[in-house]
């Protein structure tokens, strides 16, 4: 499952890259296409053109980046935010540690794409702003993995032996406690880009998206929806299929890693 | 720990957590940098008429004034006022949406409960062959489909090629909406009928409510139901002929639910239930497929392990049918972890039912909060989403309590 995926995310990225050169057309230029536009797939245009007289396939093969950009940079936010905190917490123990739980949870326990939206909202467009409030939703899951495997390792015998030849706290918590909690955080992280990309997607789709000067699948999709009843299918279904498969593909790294940590089914 | 300690301490816990979350709707909005004012006019509007914005919906006062306005509105069930001219209330705005979010997040809670539970458990009883692996190929890629993605594809092969059901809105304009039950108390015979349409049904979905509470299961299930359901229509219509004496004159009763399906079925009209249902059914299957791929590998999981128990051995050696052992042994066990899993997705479905919403054109919080962001209405845009939060907190609340009802050891 693991190699799927990596296969899948491989090659979008490649295909990211490699784009500017690839495409047939400039990507923002509008009106590549004579007139009737929206226009279906041909062979001058293979995937169509979109309202503007855009070519669908430069679109497709540029349109990734924002997407990636923008789960890219939430994640490395997250670990960032959640990871120290996570680490810090438990080991301030206490009130301090009770009072992060308390507003990770009330974090948690707010429905994401709300949060993110609000934030979105205030915050204003860019790739940055919406980095930021995507991380601000799913830094609590890596707070309470990172908060819950310090608990169980604090108690654990290689750590008490540690503690008894006189390490401190700092190198315990970084030398002792941090390698093994990162394989969890990994699996976590894989996990939310996938999330990421959703919820960035998501974003475009209620009007907080990055812009329209540059090409990107969440926007296609959302100019499309307007060109949904004169059948226009092509306008949304291959840039749709794109974030599928870049999504399908973190899904199934997770998903592989997970299985690879904790093995309980397969016997 | 009895239940009903557990329950007051689980209420107690709620209140800071309310409390935290409120505070943290008010800090992004007010509080951090980004004035909601400068934002709504975009940088366009003379000092003058920002200044007056502020005035009238007080936020010129200073900040920690703001706050407890704020708190104590909400105490009162008051979410301020709209940004947009006429600066209607918007507790009204948001109450009027309300049933329509409710709706369809109550039917594709059934759609992806229903699918995640009858895929999961099909995939565990042919554990590792092509079935299992298809069924849990389209629990992932169900998970990776952005759902309005899916939603504009439903709309594309049903609604636009093959125009079986609409693809957007809730209820066709050329019919009224059903205004649910009303009852003219002046006109007793006229709203006899009408008692005597709703008290059958209604008499029997109580009493089979009932019989299931009471664990007495198909005995004689249907008779009973049958005399239980007129003797309801014997109360219905004594308490209706006592209304109607006591206000011969007062006009109407007006029973509504706001729920256009349940609203025509006590209406009476078959017509407006079936396009309700039509207008319903691909937002809710949108979400609903959308939402089940979690249930069906929690499911698939736990009855993996569930079926490899004596008990459920022993219940085959007995010789029971294969469907009994399935459901009537096996998946008891694993329905406590997808009420779990209900709770917790609620604020993943409230997510989705936005996008949807938006997708499909329904006039619910999602359509709502969207037309509010496209307008820059961060006075309603506070409200929504305060409302979502709280939605989630007290559905939350619900499943914790179900489950410690359900599974005593919880509350230890």
């Amino acid at each position: 499952m693991t190699i799927i995926g990596l296969v899948i995310v491989l090659s979008m990225i490649i295909m990211m890259v490699l784009g500017p050169w690839v495409s047939p057309y400039d990507p923002t230029a509008s009106n590549v296409s004579p007139p009737p536009n929206p226009s279906p797939p041909s062979s001058d245009f293979p995937l169509g053109t979109n309202l503007l007289g855009q070519d669908m396939l430069s679109r497709v093969l540029c349109g990734g980046t924002i997407m990636l950009q923008v789960a890219l940079l939430s994640v490395l936010f997250c670990f960032i935010i959640g990871v120290p905190v996570g680490l810090l917490a438990p080991y301030a123990g206490g009130i301090i540690d009770k009072i992060f739980t308390l507003v990770m949870d009330s974090f948690y326990a707010f429905p994401g794409l709300v949060l993110a939206i609000t934030i979105a909202a205030m915050m204003g467009r860019g790739v940055v702003n919406m980095a930021l409030s995507i991380a601000v939703v799913y830094v609590p899951s890596y707070y309470r993995i990172v908060r819950s495997q310090v608990l169980t390792i604090k108690e654990l015998p290689y750590t008490e032996a540690a503690r008894a030849t006189g390490a401190r706290g700092g190198t315990i918590l970084l030398r002792y406690i941090l390698p093994n909690v990162v394989p969890s955080i990994v699996v976590v992280a894989t996990v939310n880009f996938a999330d990421a990309i959703l919820t960035a997607a998501g974003l475009t789709f209620v009007g907080l998206g990055v812009g329209i000067d540059i090409p990107d699948w969440g926007w296609d999709l959302t100019k499309g929806r307007e060109l949904l009843p004169s059948g226009a299918w092509w306008v949304i279904t291959f840039p749709g299929i794109m974030i599928v498969l870049l999504a399908l593909g973190f899904t199934l790294i997770g998903e592989g890693l997970s299985e690879l940590l904790n093995p309980r089914l397969e016997q | 720990m009895g239940l009903r300690s557990y329950i007051v301490a689980r209420v107690l816990l709620m209140i800071p957590m309310i409390f935290l979350l409120l505070s943290i709707v008010f800090l992004i909005i007010r509080v951090m940098p980004g004035d909601p004012v400068l934002l709504h006019f975009e940088r366009k509007a003379s000092e003058e008429a920002m200044a007056e914005l502020r005035h009238v919906l007080g936020l010129d006062k200073p900040l920690y004034v703001q706050y407890f306005e704020y708190l104590a509105g909400l105490l009162r069930g008051d979410l301020g006022r709209s940004m947009a001219p006429g600066h209607h209330s918007i507790s009204q705005q948001i109450f009027s949406a309300f049933p329509a979010t409710l709706e369809l997040a109550l039917f594709s809670t059934l759609i992806s409960v229903g699918v995640g539970i009858l895929l999961g458990v099909r995939a565990s009883q042919s554990y590792n062959s092509l079935q299992d692996h298809s069924i849990r190929a389209f629990g992932i890629v169900v998970y990776a489909i952005p759902i309005f993605f899916l939603g504009m594809i439903f709309q594309l092969i049903f609604a636009i090629n093959l125009h079986w059901l609409p693809a957007n809105g809730r209820f066709p304009p050329f019919l009224p909406e059903p205004s649910g039950l009303i009852l003219y108390l002046s006109k007793p015979a006229g709203g006899f009928a009408q008692v005597f349409m709703w008290s059958l049904p209604a008499g029997f979905v109580s009493w089979a409510i009932c019989s299931v509470a009471l664990k007495r299961k198909r005995v004689k299930f249907w008779l009973k139901g049958f005399l239980i359901s007129l003797l309801v229509l014997l109360v219905g219509w004594i308490v209706y002929a006592y209304l109607a004496w006591h206000f011969m004159c007062l006009g109407v009763l007006h029973i509504s639910t706001g729920l256009l399906t349940i609203d025509s079925l006590i209406e009476g009209s078959p017509l407006k239930f079936v396009e309700s249902l039509r207008y319903l059914f691909l937002p809710s299957l949108t979400l609903g497929l959308v939402l089940s791929g979690v249930f069906i590998r929690l499911t698939r999981s736990n009855m993996l392990e569930t079926l490899r128990l004596d008990f459920v051995t022993a219940a085959k050696a007995r010789g029971l049918k294969e469907t009994a052992v399935v459901y009537g042994y096996a998946f008891r066990n694993s329905f406590l972890p997808i009420l779990t899993m209900m709770g917790l997705q609620f604020a993943i479905l409230l997510g989705g039912a936005i996008l949807t919403e938006r997708t499909f054109s329904w006039p619910g919080l999602g359509s709502y909060l969207v037309d509010r962001i496209t307008f820059r209405d961060y006075t309603a845009i506070q409200g929504a989403v305060v409302l979502f939060g709280i939605l989630v907190a007290i559905v939350n609340l619900m499943v914790d309590i179900l489950y410690a009802y359900l599974d005593p050891r919880i509350r230890f």
